[in-house]
């Protein structure tokens, strides 16, 4: 392997694990408050669906990241209905969700564009152009730093970008904000917000509208970044390798980054090669991509670090009987 | 004190809820541009229309009865298995082991090891979640989404590398013996001298699902470990203070809910395809999740609402074919809108219902007092 593969699998990891991040930051921000989503894939695949769709009606990829957010915080509003409001099962109404999204996509999908489930291929500004960073060309001549700013950093969507500044911030209002504070308080301790006289309900529906939004913007990613359109079931599961990653990450901003880079590194590594020879074993495609799932299992196993949860994830808070 | 009548609870609620998703998909299939009252029609009539409508229906029930049976068990222990999934594969795999490893001489031969074999290998896959949940305490619905994942790349790898015919490009074994074959609907209907649709993938498992109702029924209500199971799904620090060891009876639940998930493969594997192909199950996991809520985890509940599922498979597809505007996906949606009202909304229609019949019942004279305190 030589240094330009070297690169350009690290090129496509940066890319790759991008709908990841931000998909697992909106988890983080969701279960942080207590109320855990498995819907992530949904809001995804819906978010990416309305995003292409509206990026091909007006030719704008904003007006379509627009509309990605939007749907994908409609789905937001229902599982805090379901889960907050009416006190019900939160994986039950991550499950509906995901299956909302699923046949909606193709059913809407359908009657809007007639084309089997897909919308109209995206071309230039209603999808996210490439962009270089400054100094890209000028830099490239420095051994190793050089290729790696110009081939690595540079050359991405604008939401690759903000993908890592938004891990500063949601580091940033988790840990320095009141909001933050709270926002931690009603996942572990809901009772004691309450006793401080700050609304619960109210606290977890910012939280979940915040996931929503996050939710959005990677799908919008999947859809008009990474491809030029939208295809059916294209998150293909990425919403839960999200949720994995937020799990191996112990719902923590920063260890997130790294998840999520490392399983887009293994997404990268098994798109390039089909079967990978390490130390005279051939490693199949199929392990490479169950890999993030098994590490999954053997983090929460607790064999490597235990794994534990905001303590009053999953349980609707009721104020009194 | 709640009043609510049995009834209440176990007919109304869900019917309403039901009559909410049907309401909200007809707005789905109006905004489309296409009559829902018309589309219902198209879809009951596809259903159960014919001998052949019934034949795709009941075959689509049995697997959404092993499914929900799967999904109601691990309910009963407070346990949510979301990886019916992955372990009806996994259990259709061990079905096709069973099939292509002997020259079976005849079918009622091979039914029974072929059942053996898929519930021992659905078992499996849920051990080692049912493992670290009980052990470790790490959250059974994450690890059992993860394990679908993993049996999904496990069986890829198998059919292409392993099991693939030589010389076949599609990743799928070849065909089941002769002998491994098990009677389709059409054949059991010409022993008792009926006519039964003879392309309908109907077959005689879809009574081992009926035993595998009242099984459960018996397992849960009349021995003492479901009587364990129940009392977990209660409340854990009771079931302990009775003696009642979580470890175990989380284990015995998963096992026997993998279990029942993978004997899915015994209709779909050996009755259907006759040979093992990539996606056996075909989402018929996750459809266990919707026949369960529905069905209020009682295998009778799980019975019906395995029917009528089969009904909105079957119907659905021909839904497609009559109007091509509406998509297959269309199940999808209703599915998801019946899990959401079943689900995750039900306490949006049961608290006004039960405030109903608990303001009916103060209102009532009182029966006549009891002599003992209650």
């Amino acid at each position: 392997m030589d240094l330009t593969t070297i690169l350009q699998i690290l090129d496509s990891t940066l890319r790759l694990a991008t709908p990841l991040l931000f998909a697992a930051l909106a988890g983080l921000f969701s279960e942080r408050s207590g109320i855990i989503d498995i819907g992530l894939e949904g809001k995804m695949l819906a978010a990416a669906f309305f995003s292409a769709s509206v990026a091909a009606f007006t030719g704008s990829v904003w007006m379509g990241l627009a509309g990605g957010i939007a749907a994908s915080v409609v789905l937001s509003l229902i599982h805090g209905l379901a889960s907050i409001t009416f006190q019900g099962n939160q994986l039950i109404s991550g499950v509906a969700i995901n299956f909302l999204a699923s046949g909606t996509t193709v059913v809407i999908g359908e009657a809007w564009f007639g084309l089997g489930g897909r919308t109209p291929q995206l071309e230039g500004s209603g999808r996210f152009q490439e962009m270089t960073l400054p100094f890209a060309e000028t830099l490239s001549a420095v051994p190793i730093v050089g290729p790696f700013y110009a081939t690595v950093l540079s050359g991405h969507s604008v939401l690759v970008y903000v993908g890592l500044v938004t891990v500063a911030l949601t580091w940033w209002v988790l840990f320095r904000t009141r909001f933050g504070l709270r926002l931690r308080a009603v996942g572990e301790n809901p009772e004691s917000v309450d006793t401080a006289g700050v609304s619960v309900a109210k606290m977890r529906f910012a939280a979940v509208m915040i996931a929503g939004v996050l939710c959005g913007i990677a799908g919008a990613y999947l859809a008009t970044g990474l491809a030029a359109g939208f295809v059916k079931e294209m998150s293909a599961g990425r919403g839960f390798i999200a949720l994995a990653a937020l799990i191996f990450a112990k719902w923590r901003p920063v260890p997130v980054l790294f998840a999520c880079l490392l399983f887009g590194l293994l997404e990268a590594i098994g798109n390039r090669f089909q079967n990978i020879d390490l130390l005279g074993v051939n490693v199949p495609t199929q392990f490479m991509q169950a890999l993030p799932y098994i590490l999954t299992v053997v983090i929460l196993a607790g064999f490597v670090g235990k794994a534990i949860p905001p303590r009053a994830g999953g349980q609707p808070y009721v104020k009194e009987r | 004190m709640n009043k609510t009548p049995k009834w209440v609870d176990i007919a109304l609620i869900p019917a309403i809820n039901l009559v909410l998703a049907l309401i909200v998909s007809g707005l789905v299939v109006l905004y489309i541009g296409e009559n829902p009252l018309e589309a219902m029609a198209i879809m009951v009539n596809g259903a159960v229309g014919s001998s052949y409508g019934w034949g795709y229906t009941l075959y689509y029930a049995t697997n959404f009865i092993f499914t929900g049976l799967a999904v109601a068990v691990a309910f009963q222990a407070k346990l949510f298995n979301i990886g019916g999934e992955g372990q009806a594969a996994i259990g259709g795999l061990g079905v096709a082991l069973v099939c292509i490893a002997l020259p079976w001489p005849h079918w009622l031969i091979a039914l029974p090891v072929a059942v053996i074999g898929s519930a021992l290998f659905g078992a499996a896959w849920a051990a080692i979640p049912a493992y670290l949940q009980a052990k470790r305490g790490s959250h059974i619905v994450i690890t059992t989404i993860m394990f679908n994942f993993i049996a999904s790349a496990l069986l890829v790898y198998l059919l292409v590398n392993v099991l693939k015919e030589p010389g076949s490009m599609a990743p799928e074994t070849g065909r089941f013996p002769e002998g491994a074959r098990l009677p389709s609907a059409h054949d059991m209907a010409g022993w008792v001298g009926l006519s039964f649709s003879r392309s309908a993938p109907l077959n005689i498992s879809f009574f081992l699902a009926i035993a595998a109702c009242v099984a459960v029924w018996a397992l849960i209500w009349r021995t003492r470990l479901g009587y364990e199971i129940r009392a977990l799904g209660h409340s854990e620090p009771a079931a302990v203070y009775a003696g009642i060891s979580p470890v175990k009876t989380v284990m015995w639940a998963m096992l026997i809910s993998g279990g029942l998930a993978g004997m899915m493969g015994v209709n779909a594997v050996m009755g259907e395809a006759e040979r093992l192909v990539i996606d056996s199950v075909q989402g018929a996991g996750f459809v266990g999740i919707a026949v369960a809520l529905m069905g209020r985890s009682h295998p009778a509940g799980v019975f019906l609402a395995g029917l009528l599922f089969g009904m909105l498979y079957q119907g659905g597809g021909e839904l497609e074919f009559e109007k091509p505007a509406i998509s297959r996906e269309m199940i999808l949606v209703i599915q998801a809108l019946v899990i959401l009202f079943t689900g995750a909304l039900d306490n949006m229609v049961r608290n006004p219902v039960e405030t109903f019949f608990n303001a009916r019942a103060r209102r009532k004279p009182k029966p006549q007092p009891t002599t003992a305190a209650e």
